[in-house]
């Protein structure tokens, strides 16, 4: 007999982790909201932000939670640059050459690291690294619960920029017509670096976040964007709340298939879903407009 | 006739090779080279005739490579019978990926998505079902002869995947010729136009993806029979599907030659940068990500894109006033 | 009287909360001109989508030939002879003139020689003559709505939708094409155009419908549908008639 209670602590470490992955899917969603590619080298730049996190502790002694106030910034201009000068310029204004630069990047950034760190697996070591708070029935650790609580903070402060600054509604008019924006003296190009530059500031947090209880490797971030793509699509591509929504319920799927299942299969399990979301309502379960 | 003259002259070239090579290590990179060619040349197919670029064709290579290897091991197939098989297998894949994904009408980043997810989920499947050896992969019995499609000579297994990228260059040909390919291009330069004009888009891609998918696996049967082994990494692993569209896009897409001019490039450059620096992990796959950005930014079109507009922007001068004249 | 060759029966169109086509009756016969024209966003466009099945109609029949054939794709409306050509240009970009009409005639003939030549035919017959081996996107917008036209004929259509082909030529070029539309509607084809320029479909049309937000709003000759009043009116806007009578003096 399965106790409801492993149940729900199987759900609530889905929660846990479905808000990180909440948080990496959010820079992607925010990139294709804009600039209407899937960005490919997202998961490439997640492995580089795992790294940089690991170095800032180990070179720095940097906690991953300070870390975080230098590496979103850092990480920014990493992406802003990327954008508007590799592969802006790049891809001609099409669509599928951005793409392959995307994957260019990714194949680029990705083996970077592995010529640079070879492929062995690195961990930070915190002194708070298994404190755990204990619920009754079961224990979450406190610095999952940190990140759970930062991602709904991020979500907060992406929504502001947003709707409260000038940059954030320039490029919500991007969004929504490119060559209206244009005409009406926006300058895209900045726009889609700023975009680029915020989706990657998340992957810089989303990374911070995890390395306390997770890894840096040359490819540690594959694991989270194949997921984010799921979770993009679930929720709509484009679509900042579909993609919260869309990361907790992945999260839930992922806990509970790989108690039911085994690990491996759970993750079947999650490409499964992306398929037939992808075909049958590639619009997303939250997607609004076609 | 006179359109195949130039494969003719070329795989002529490329055959005599062997002839004065003797290099067991030369004639591996040709093998090599020539295996990522015939891959490249399926994806060039879909992606470089059709404009649909898959971001998976490791589903094909893997498919290609595995049914080969598994009904040979496990059913005591013949290894020719399991050849033509893994090819099919490619096939069928790709008649499923294909129609799944364009009977939804999935385009851009969602068809590279879809394609991407598909050769996913089967390198997972493929790492924990017992059939494809699970995490261990399989490894062929070694058994040399022409019955079993093993080759004690290297130059023999270099002519096999040279007829083999011949017939694939030929295919390439012939669809620039018909009225498929015709159609086929249409799509990917304006969907909406073509079906205007009678071309039925989905009928077009998904038979451009069957054979896309054909050619692709049949890189990956000889994958198996050279190497005599095939694991979930290798068959279904991401490498494959970047390999198979870095050598078009490099070479050119929608060219006939495109393909095989990449793969000589791409895999010249990772060879190179070995020899310089030694085996150091990554290297290679680095130097190709930025040959592909490189390439994208600066030429577009390939490098036969590049050399035909070199080749016009060197034309005398006065031949192109008057050309230009004759066009108002 | 015989059947039209094409009839559109009560077709509707909604776009959301849009009703963009609203139970729009029209037919055209064999060999000859029919002009559908219509303020901005009336829904002509819309309407040819629907005809020629790159839109479902919310309700509503098409007929061609007598048959039902509303709601096919679009390739299979097009063998069956219906062409269209778009208001916004789309051209095989990369291809050349010949390889863009080539791919209409490729329709009804599989051997590439004969669709290579067909397109060369048709591509001088409609003034393209010079400028076959150009690459598409190099044309001028007379050069682009004469490739569409081109195509659509070398797809050997029975019915032609022309969406404002007309629009953006200059006087002489619409002098140059328009006996080639006229002459089209000789040889049997009944054509559809939809046209800002009043003059020329005007000149043009055997008969005329007007579109206005989405409805019929008048039928007839030429000359009857300049004369109606409500025709007027939605062009030039409310009380235009009224106005045009009073300065007129009748
Ligand atoms: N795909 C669509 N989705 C939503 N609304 C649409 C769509 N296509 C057209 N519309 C709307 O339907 C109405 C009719 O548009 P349509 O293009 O058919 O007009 P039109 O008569 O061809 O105008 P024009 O003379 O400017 O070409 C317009 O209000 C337009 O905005
Ligand atoms: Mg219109």
């Amino acid at each position: 007999m399965l106790s409801p209670l492993i149940l729900l602590s199987a759900v609530i470490n889905g929660l846990m982790t479905g808000a990180v992955y909440a948080l990496v899917a959010l820079g992607l969603t925010l990139i294709y909201g804009v600039l209407h590619i899937i960005n490919f080298a997202h998961g490439a730049l997640l492995s580089a932000a795992l790294f940089a996190a690991f170095l800032a502790w180990q070179k720095l002694g940097l906690d991953p939670y300070i870390a975080a106030f230098a590496l979103a910034p850092l990480f920014f201009a990493l992406g802003y640059a990327l954008q508007r000068f590799v592969i802006g310029p790049a891809s001609h204004a099409d669509d599928r050459n951005m793409l392959l630069v995307t994957l260019g990047l990714a194949v680029l950034i990705e083996n970077g690291l592995l010529y640079e760190f070879h492929a062995d697996t690195r961990t930070v070591e915190l002194a708070y690294g298994f404190k755990s708070i204990d619920l009754g029935f079961t224990f979450v650790a406190v610095s999952r619960l940190i990140s759970f609580v930062a991602v709904f903070a991020v979500a907060l402060v992406l929504w502001l920029i947003m709707t409260l600054t000038d940059t954030g509604k320039a490029i919500r008019a991007v969004a929504r017509e490119k060559l209206g924006a244009e005409l009406s003296g926006i300058e895209v190009a900045h726009i889609y670096a700023v975009t680029f530059g915020l989706g990657t500031a998340c992957v810089a947090i989303a990374a911070c976040l995890l390395i306390p209880n997770y890894y840096a490797n040359p490819s540690a971030g594959n694991a989270f964007v194949l997921i984010a793509f799921t979770i993009v699509v679930l929720g709509g591509m484009g679509s900042v709340p579909g993609a919260l929504i869309g990361g907790l319920v992945i999260g839930v799927v992922e806990s509970l298939g790989g108690f039911f299942f085994g690990e491996s299969l759970g993750q079947v399990g999650i490409f499964l879903i992306f398929i037939v979301v992808l075909l049958v309502r590639p619009r997303g379960l939250f997607g609004a407009s076609a | 006739m006179k359109a195949f003259v130039p494969i003719a002259v070329v795989v002529a070239m490329l055959a005599t090779v062997p002839a004065f090579l003797h290099s067991n290590v030369v004639l591996n990179f040709l093998v090599v080279t020539l295996m990522i060619a015939l891959a490249g040349q399926g994806w060039n197919i879909l992606g470089g005739y059709g404009g649909q670029y898959s971001f998976g064709h490791a589903a094909f290579f893997g498919t290609g490579a595995y049914v080969t290897a598994i009904l040979q091991m496990r059913y005591g197939v013949n290894a020719w019978l399991g050849f033509a098989a893994g090819i099919a297998a490619g096939a069928v894949i790709g008649a499923i990926v294909g129609g799944l994904a364009f009977r939804a009408g999935l385009r851009s980043s969602y068809f590279a998505l879809v394609t991407l997810a598909f050769a996913e989920v089967l390198r997972i499947l493929a790492s924990v079902a017992p059939i494809t050896g699970a995490g261990v992969g399989i490894l062929l019995k070694l058994d040399l002869g022409t019955r079993s499609f093993q080759f004690q000579s290297r130059a023999i297994f270099y002519l096999v995947i040279l007829a083999l990228v011949a017939v694939a260059l030929v295919i390439a040909r012939l669809l620039e010729r018909s009225r498929f390919g015709a159609w086929l291009i249409a799509v990917r330069e304006n969907e909406d136009a073509a079906m205007a004009l009678g071309v039925d888009a989905f009928a077009v891609k998904l038979g451009a993806m069957i054979i896309s998918a054909a050619i692709t696996a049949a890189a990956g049967c000889f994958y198996v029979q050279y190497f005599l082994f095939i694991d979930a990494g290798i068959g279904y692993g991401s490498w494959i599907s970047i390999e198979a569209l870095l050598t078009p896009i490099i070479g050119g897409t929608g060219t006939v030659f495109g393909a095989l001019l990449g793969a000589l490039v791409v895999k010249s450059l990772g060879e190179g940068a070995k020899l310089i620096t030694g085996d150091i992990p990554g290297l290679d796959l680095m130097i190709y990500g930025a040959v592909l950005i490189l390439v994208i930014r600066f030429a577009p079109r390939g490098l036969v894109g590049a050399v035909t507009d070199a080749y016009d922007y060197l034309r005398p001068a006065a031949q192109k006033r008057a050309v230009e004249a004759a066009h108002g | 009287m015989v059947e039209p060759l094409l009839r559109v029966e009560g077709v509707s169109r909604r776009f959301g909360g849009l009703l963009a086509v609203n139970a729009v009756s029209l037919s055209a016969p064999a060999a000859s001109i029919t002009a559908l024209i219509g303020p901005n966003g009336a829904g002509k466009t819309t309407l040819f989508s629907v005809i020629s099945g790159f839109l479902k109609p919310s309700a509503g029949h098409v007929r061609y030939d007598g048959m039902d054939v509303t709601g096919e794709p679009p390739h299979r409306l097009a063998r069956r002879g219906i062409a269209r050509t778009f208001q916004i240009v789309q051209p095989f970009a990369g291809l050349t003139v010949r390889h863009n009409i080539a791919v209409g005639a490729h329709l009804r003939h599989r051997a590439r020689d004969v669709a290579l030549q067909m397109a060369e035919q048709v591509g001088r017959e409609v003034g393209l003559g010079e400028l076959l081996d150009r690459p598409a996107h190099t044309l001028t917008v007379a050069g682009r709505k004469r490739l569409e036209l081109a195509r659509a004929l070398a797809t050997e259509p029975k019915v032609l939708l022309l969406d404002e082909v007309l629009a953006g030529l200059n006087p002489s070029e619409i002098r140059a094409i328009v006996p080639a539309i006229r002459a089209l509607a000789t040889r049997g084809i009944a054509i559809v155009m939809i046209e800002h320029m009043m003059q020329a479909a005007m000149s043009l049309a055997d008969r005329v419908f007007v579109l206005a937000e989405g409805r019929i709003i008048a039928e007839g000759s030429p000359a009857e549908v300049v004369a109606d009043p409500e025709v007027v009116e939605a062009y030039l806007g409310h009380g235009a008639a009224a106005r045009m009578r009073a300065a007129y003096g009748h």
